[in-house]
């Protein structure tokens, strides 16, 4: 299954995958030309996590303005992928091991 | 357009004239890759894939790809931010690849955000601008091509470089400071 953009009335183009185990809300801000953030995406899906994504290089300014100021605020750095899950924990770059920490797996 | 053989042979001539290699996983590679042919053809400039570009050639000139931050990377972490570059270690599967930290100053980062509606707001790009553009009185600059090493002396760099035809995106300027001691 594609992934689908979210509701008209979202301004973000937020991409949606689905998955069997969505315990944990997910969110991956990437880069689409950026081989990390694809391996990020390809273990999410191939562990069956749902999860949404933005490719910040394809985001209208505002957008990205947006998502840059919601990675500085969680003592983030602006490094693709940053994945934050339950709008809790940010994880910085494509690190196996914190990702299956946070969601259990 | 570029196309994907291009990038490919111009990162193995690259790796090869600096005794690194290019990353030892196929489908890696070819990613890394795409993304640069992909940024190339969008920006006009082969741009770091896994950082985000600006889109103005001036601002994104350090992640032109061999970025600036290249070779410290290499040195702390046996290969590149985005890992198309290798050192021995990591080619042998002696060092593992993982993702290391952003060594671009963070302030950099966050401008790219200003410069890139600024970028869009414009709608030229600023290599366009610098081949056109010749105002009378440039003073003479010194210029080496990133990927061969060639240095010449002139306004603007080449189109090409003679040497190992890289396009003038790969060009840097040399700053000279002088020192004399009585």
């Amino acid at each position: 299954m594609r992934p689908q953009p979210l509701g008209k009335k979202r301004k973000m183009r937020t991409m949606m995958v689905p998955g069997e185990n969505n315990r944990h809300k997910v969110l991956v801000y990437a880069i689409s030309t950026c081989a990390w953030c694809k391996r990020a995406k390809k273990f999410l899906k191939d562990n069956n996590i749902e999860f949404e994504y933005v490719d910040v290089d394809l985001c209208a300014n505002e957008d990205r303005e947006k998502i840059r100021d919601n990675i500085l605020n969680r003592g983030g750095s602006l490094s693709y992928p940053t994945i934050i899950v339950d709008n809790r924990i940010l994880i910085t770059g494509f690190q196996e091991d914190k990702i299956k920490e946070a969601l259990e797996i | 357009m570029t196309t994907l053989e291009k990038v490919r042979r111009r990162a193995e001539s690259e790796a090869k004239s600096h005794g690194y290699y290019l990353n030892p996983d196929r489908d890696f590679l070819k990613s890394l890759l795409e993304g640069i042919k992909q940024n190339e053809d969008r920006y006009g400039y082969p741009s770091c894939p896994c950082r985000l570009a600006s889109g103005k050639f001036e601002f994104d000139k350090d992640i032109i790809c061999p970025c600036d931050y290249r070779e410290p990377d290499l040195e702390e972490y046996g290969h590149c931010y985005c890992a198309l570059y290798v050192g021995k270690g990591v080619f042998e599967g002696k060092t593992t690849i993982a993702s290391i930290p952003e060594r671009r100053p963070l302030e950099k980062q966050t401008k790219t955000f200003t410069v890139s509606s600024e970028a869009i707001a414009e709608k030229q790009p600023e290599a366009t601008t610098m081949a056109t553009e010749r105002p009378s009185g440039t003073k003479m600059k010194m210029w080496y091509c990133k990927q061969c090493g060639y240095v010449c002396f002139r306004e603007e760099p080449p189109l090409v470089c003679p040497i190992c035809k890289a396009k003038r995106e790969m060009f840097a300027r040399i700053a000279i400071s002088t020192n004399i001691h009585g």
